[in-house]
């Protein structure tokens, strides 16, 4: 993966006037200066990208993102995004959003956006937590946290795998990343942008409120010693044998791109044709 | 209950892999070769493969609007499951029924109608011939008691069967021939008014017509779940939006579709969805964030028994309810139907010039007695083109996206349109688009959803109306051909009698409503579901006169004329 040296373009620019909704040491705000240093970086004109999420603390990102924005409904982000892609691929198309709305709600879209492989960048921002609705497990949630009233024994149900559930339906970009380590996190959305298909990020992003633990998370997370694999093979034992915070890009194979073609070869006058007797 | 006399209903049954819906197909387009019009419901069972079907054919000189009472005749391949269909085939001692004796007893359903009985032992005779099919030498049959042209014949059989090769088309015309020389000479059918002649008429199916309809609005985007009875408008659409440019998407479930759907529009590509009862109950939540976000797009429902998975492949007209209210919070959007075959071209593809004008959300209740069944028509009319969708072009200083107008409509960046960047949003928002959770902002966005569709002009296309009087039948999609039947046999008796078959239903143009029921004193409201419920609508809306009652009955059977005649002279009996 390229060192990030100097964007061509100021990250500022990316920024929208609007004050996120937040709370103060909240991660996403690492993401969010990721995004923007990553649209700089790639120099790519506002109005042609478009951020798409749903519902979530994490979803409120595209209002402070300064390119056209779509706030959908809880766990519909990936749908929408995928419409908008392929009805218009000369788009830059980013789908961001946390846990509960990928994983959970989300969770079959997530499944199928990754085997049809359109052209986007889906940024998961992971707290292991609902923090909108204030404080319930969602799938990455250990099943042994007992902070939630809703779940005051813990879940008892084991927490979801991203990556690995990615690489099984067929994703080809799949990389993990920390909100704390924003230089890190911009060349991952940069790689991801670059790829060609479908890439997915889940970016571990504390939840200070709900997970005030999570802030040992700088000292365990570290990135990946070995080189990126595309090898579906060795990719799923590495994944499934990881330690949960190791970082970087986990799998990486181009793979057919879906795209329609949007040609037009005939008039809608000329379909007529075969109705008439 | 006697069969009319100017059009000729003809049911054929027979178990899967008898090749009844191929005989319907093609002699259908027999019927239209020789410049009749015609009518082709299909009914069949759930199975997947070796179901018993039958389709219901009508034809006669003038358009058919709907089934008969009863068929004149009869013609079963064999009788598997025949009792499933024996409620859908109401025959009379008039009909005639043609069966062949190699195929079993006729069933004492069949007997007890007192129908006169005639065997076609066409599966014997088809053994004489090479490559010979029972269906086709029954087809042949019938159209010599039609005494139809053999040329028509000839034109028809070369248009559907061309593609398969000589061998099938000559195996095929031989078989016809021979029915055609062996049709019993002991029975007669009424003779059909001559048709007319040089008339360029159309073979199509309402999910056809539907279909075509959304790429004459310019819908370029479709994305969908399969579902019956909604699937034939997306396998019309798959190959033919390719071929203008546009793409269908099978998305993993109605939620994904819609939500596409929605992405596509918010792209400003006019985009379009079709499905049926339980896809539209996945889609109201996203239906709601289209409505707040004021992106464009129209749902198809072809509607069949519900509630739940309910009866997928039988129709009934009980969706109102939740495309008038399905969805939470104060929604305006638009519900449409269209009032027969053809119809379904012209209202799908107005409801989407309608929905790009009015940045709106469109719900099309057709129905699977429309979207399933074929017809011969004459060409589906096209919708008046309307303002297109009203566009930010330019660089703005600040940029409103929801700014409120004079007829509420805002205009709409799209993106890669430098200088009037947005997010679209399904929170309340202020007129920037900014999350606002502020009266003022609810209040004045709500406002302006609501009047951008209550404002505007519809001109006379919400409703067909037609006579004049006191007395007015009222009713909508499917049932509207019903009720033309009924009002015309009411009128040849001497009644007066007026028709209001409504294609807007939502918003409904109250002042344009009063207007139509000027002298109005007495209605009835027809439809095909269990509570009325177009008529509790109507009446919440405070339009109906002190005498107006309803004529609902729920699917799968279909209104028949007859019903609503006895239900109107026995009313007016009454008085």
């Amino acid at each position: 993966m390229n060192e990030i040296v100097k964007p061509k373009l100021k990250a500022s620019a990316y920024k929208s006037k609007l004050k996120p909704i937040w709370c103060p040491g909240c991660g996403h705000f690492g993401v969010l200066s990721a995004i923007t240093k990553a649209l700089a970086y790639l120099a790519i004109p506002k109005e042609k990208v478009a951020l798409v999420s749903g519902i979530g603390c994490s979803s409120r990102i595209p209002a402070y993102v300064d390119v056209f924005g779509f706030h959908g409904v809880h766990g519909r982000a990936l749908p929408v995004a995928s419409g908008l892609k392929a009805a218009r691929p000369d788009l830059t198309v980013l789908v961001a959003g946390g846990d509960g709305d990928g994983f959970s709600i989300g969770g079959n879209h997530f499944l199928h956006a990754c085997r049809r492989n359109l052209d986007m960048t889906y940024i998961v921002m992971d707290n292991e937590v609902y923090g909108m609705t204030k404080g319930q497990a969602s799938p990455t949630t250990s099943p042994d946290w007992v902070k939630s009233k809703l779940t005051p024994h813990g879940t008892g149900i084991l927490e979801f795998n991203p990556p690995a559930i990615a690489l099984a339906s067929g994703a080809g970009f799949i990389a993990k990343g920390f909100s704390g380590d924003p230089n890190k996190l911009t060349q991952l959305i940069v790689e991801a942008i670059n790829y060609p298909g479908f890439a997915f990020i889940q970016v571990l992003s504390p939840c200070t409120t709900f997970r005030p633990e999570q802030k040992e998370w700088k000292q365990k997370i570290h990135w990946q010693l070995r080189e990126t694999t595309d090898d579906p093979v060795e990719a799923a034992r590495r994944i499934v044998g990881s330690d949960g915070v190791t970082t970087g890009i986990l799998f990486k194979k181009e793979l057919p791109v879906m795209q329609p073609p949007l040609r037009v070869s005939n008039t809608v006058d000329e379909l007529c044709q075969e109705f008439i007797v | 209950m006697k069969n009319s006399h100017d059009t000729l209903s003809i049911a054929i049954t027979g178990s899967g892999g008898s090749g009844v819906v191929t005989m319907g197909l093609l002699f259908l387009k027999v019927i239209a070769c020789a410049s009749y019009y015609g009518l082709m419901n299909r009914s069949s069972g759930p199975q997947i493969r070796g179901g018993e079907s039958a389709v219901l054919l009508r034809l006669g000189a003038n358009p058919v609007m709907c089934q008969d009472d009863s068929f004149h005749l009869l013609l079963a391949l064999d009788w598997f499951n025949f009792p499933r269909f024996a409620d859908e085939i109401p025959l009379t001692d008039e009909s005639v029924v043609l069966y062949d004796p190699a195929m079993g007893d006729v069933p004492p359903v069949v007997i007890e109608t007192g129908a006169q009985l005639q065997e076609i032992p066409v599966k014997e005779l088809a053994k004489t011939i090479e490559g010979g099919r029972p269906n086709m030498l029954a087809l042949g049959m019938l159209a010599a008691l039609l005494e139809i042209d053999k040329n028509a014949i000839e034109k028809a059989v070369n248009s559907v069967l061309g593609h398969k090769g000589a061998e099938v088309l000559t195996n095929s015309m031989n078989g016809i021939n021979l029915g055609f020389d062996s049709a019993p000479n002991t029975i007669s059918l009424p003779k059909l008014p001559p048709a007319a002649t040089a008339v360029s008429h159309w073979n199509i199916s309402g999910n056809e017509a539907a279909a075509l309809g959304a790429l004459r609005g310019g819908v370029r985007l479709v994305a969908a779940y399969p579902i019956t009875p909604a699937s034939e408008i997306l396998e019309w659409l798959a190959p033919n939006i390719e071929k203008v440019g546009g793409a269908l998407i099978q998305a993993e479930d109605e939620l994904a579709s819609i939500n596409m759907v929605i992405g596509a529009s918010f792209g400003g590509v006019p985009a379009l969805t079709a499905t049926s009862g339980p896809g539209l109950s996945l889609m109201m939540e996203a239906l709601g964030l289209a409505v707040a976000s004021e992106t464009p797009l129209v749902v198809i429902d072809v509607m069949r028994g519900g509630p739940s998975t309910g009866i997928p492949t039988k129709s009934e007209q009980s969706d109102l309810n939740i495309a008038l209210y399905g969805m939470h919070g104060d929604a305006p959007h638009l519900v449409l139907a269209p009032i027969n075959i053809s119809d379904c071209a012209f209202t799908s593809e107005w409801a989407v010039r309608l929905t790009e004008q009015l940045q709106a959300v469109a719900i099309v209740l057709s129905d699977q007695l429309l979207g399933q069944s074929r017809a011969i028509v004459d060409p589906p009319q096209s919708a008046p083109v309307l303002v297109s969708r009203a566009t930010e072009t330019a660089e703005c200083e600040s940029y409103e996206r929801y700014a409120l107008t004079a007829d509420g409509i805002s205009k709409m960046a799209i993106p890669g349109t430098a200088g009037c960047i947005y997010t679209a949003d399904g929170l309340e928002h202020t007129p920037e688009g900014i999350p606002s959770s502020m009266a003022s902002d609810h209040q004045g966005q709500l406002e302006k959803r609501y009047q951008k569709l209550a404002q505007y002009d519809y001109a006379e296309h919400w409703a067909v109306a037609k006579g004049e009087g006191e007395v007015c039948l009222i009713t909508w999609g499917s049932s509207s051909g019903v009720v033309a039947e009924a009002a015309q046999r009411l009128r040849a008796r001497g009644l007066v009698i007026k028709t209001l078959a409504i294609r807007l239903i939502s918003p409904l143009p109250k002042e344009k409503f009063r207007i139509a029921m000027h002298g109005v004193k007495h209605v009835v409201i027809i439809e095909q579901n269990h509570q009325g419920q177009l008529y509790h609508y109507l009446n919440s809306l405070n339009l109906l006169p002190d005498d107006s009652r309803v004529l609902a009955r729920a699917g799968p059977l279909p209104i028949r004329p007859a019903e609503v005649v006895t239900f109107v002279k026995e009313w007016c009996g009454n008085e």
